[in-house]
């Protein structure tokens, strides 16, 4: 799980409860280099359909992913 | 398998209703029901109740007894459906089953959702639970995200604009004006709805559902009875429901919803009807890229000609396919557990002709599809006049 590229994403604006305090935030679902897809946060620079991403840490069960 | 006919209908209005509890709503669908057949609570013989989220929502197990046993239903089996949105259209459909292999002849079958006693933060967590908690929701998806990155995804493939999806909650929201159950009586313009408050992009609060209280039900019977009960039958045609996965990230293309499509191909070769018969539409725009997705998936439009056919004004009440003539989701409301068994309520009042201002004059053959989560339940429904 090294990178992908960004298949979709979205900000999120109005989030649930227990990530009200990380609004807004962008969320992605990745296809992965070595296949099948993931939905993962993206920090940093926002991101666009067709996007290379990488991966950058898991952090409370949670992939963040950034534009590679 | 024998026919199945819808016998009576009955509904609560849609909304947020501070003073009442789930089971008061439940109770009023339901009597509201027996009534318009002029059956006795002795002599339903199953009650079906579609409710998503209750034990959540409001703290209640065990509802299909709990709701039964105060309209003076018991000694019969009385059980809660749970497929996310889909719930009351699956509750449909098993009842339907169990009056078509003879098992029983009066059904009732309720859906129910109180939503409004919760903040939206933990209304929006308690829908998210519809989605993968280990996968997507961990994320931090919720249900407008997933659906935002189904629009953002449906754009980039077909074209689709801001302005097409803008045109389904207008469109929504001018039929629910003259709707007098819906939750929000109000006509929208296009500039308001395009400069709503952002919620997920690219949806904004003009694209999304909204938070509801609100109870449907429907009673159903062999066809072959069904003049007992009422001169104005309504026949069931074909009933489908079909799943996939729920995780929106293990579907290989998320413009199109899989299990709607094969629940539609079955539903029409039960009715033994074609997409271009059909001549209305409830379908599920829980956002209004669903709308676009749904008429496309059932074969009214071909694959991306969904977002220019809503556009041009094709799916109004006056156009050539009129869809969500209540006021859809939208604008009608979405007390989720309800859903399913309210739009065979409305497909039922156009069908007898009693629907008033939104009275369309091709009123005898309709279709309901009803989604459950981002695609892992559908449930198609054919009806028409018996």
């Amino acid at each position: 799980m090294t990178s992908g590229v960004v298949y979709t994403e979205t900000v999120v604006h109005a989030a649930p409860e227990q990530f009200v305090a990380d609004a807004p935030y962008q969320l992605a679902i990745v296809s992965l280099e070595g296949g099948g897809r993931l939905t993962v946060r993206v920090e940093g620079e926002r991101v666009a359909i067709g996007d290379r991403v990488e991966f950058v840490e898991d952090r409370n069960g949670i992939s963040f992913f950034r534009k590679a | 398998m024998r026919p199945v006919a819808i016998i009576g209908i009955g509904k609560t209005a849609f909304g947020a209703f501070p003073e009442r509890d789930l089971r008061s709503l439940a109770v009023e669908a339901g009597e509201k029901c027996l009534a318009d057949a002029h059956v006795s609570p002795s002599q339903v013989e199953a009650y079906y109740l579609g409710n998503f989220a209750g034990p959540s929502f409001v703290g209640q197990n065990h509802l299909a007894p709990y709701i039964a046993g105060a309209m003076g239903i018991t000694g019969v089996p009385a059980t809660r459906f749970e497929a996310a949105c889909a719930s009351s259209g699956s509750a449909f459909y098993h009842a339907v089953s169990s009056v078509a292999a003879g098992l029983n002849d009066v059904v009732l079958v309720a859906g129910v959702e109180k939503m409004t006693s919760q903040t939206t933060p933990k209304v929006t967590e308690i829908l998210a639970g519809a989605g993968d908690t280990c996968g997507e929701v961990r994320a931090g998806a919720t249900f407008p995200a997933l659906f935002a990155m189904i629009a953002r995804r449906h754009m980039y493939q077909y074209g689709t604009t801001r302005e097409m999806l803008a045109s389904v909650a207008v469109k929504n929201h001018e039929n629910g004006a003259k709707n007098p159950l819906a939750h929000m009586r109000k006509v929208i313009t296009m500039e308001q709805a395009l400069k709503g408050k952002p919620i997920s992009e690219p949806l904004t609060v003009f694209d999304c559902s909204l938070i509801s209280d609100g109870a449907a039900a429907v009673l159903i019977a062999p066809l072959e009875r069904a003049s007992e009960f009422t001169d104005k039958p309504v026949k069931v045609l074909g009933v489908a429901q079909t799943s996939d996965y729920v995780a929106l990230d293990q579907k290989d293309d998320i413009t199109t919803f899989r299990a709607v499509t094969a629940a539609a191909q079955k539903a029409y070769k039960m009715a033994g009807v074609t997409a271009q018969d059909i001549q209305f539409a409830e379908v599920h725009d829980c956002f209004t890229i669903a709308e676009i997705i749904a008429i496309e998936d059932l074969g009214f439009v071909k694959k991306g000609d969904g977002g220019p056919y809503e556009l041009a004004g094709c799916t109004k009440l006056t156009g050539p396919l009129p869809i969500n003539t209540s006021g859809g989701l939208k604008s009608k409301g979405h007390p989720v557990g309800a859903t399913g068994v309210g739009q065979l309520c409305d497909l039922v009042i156009q069908l007898r002709g009693e629907a008033g201002e939104r009275q369309l004059a091709k009123h005898s053959l309709g279709l309901a599809q009803n989604l459950g989560g981002s695609g892992a339940t559908a449930v198609v429904t054919i009806l028409g006049v018996a």
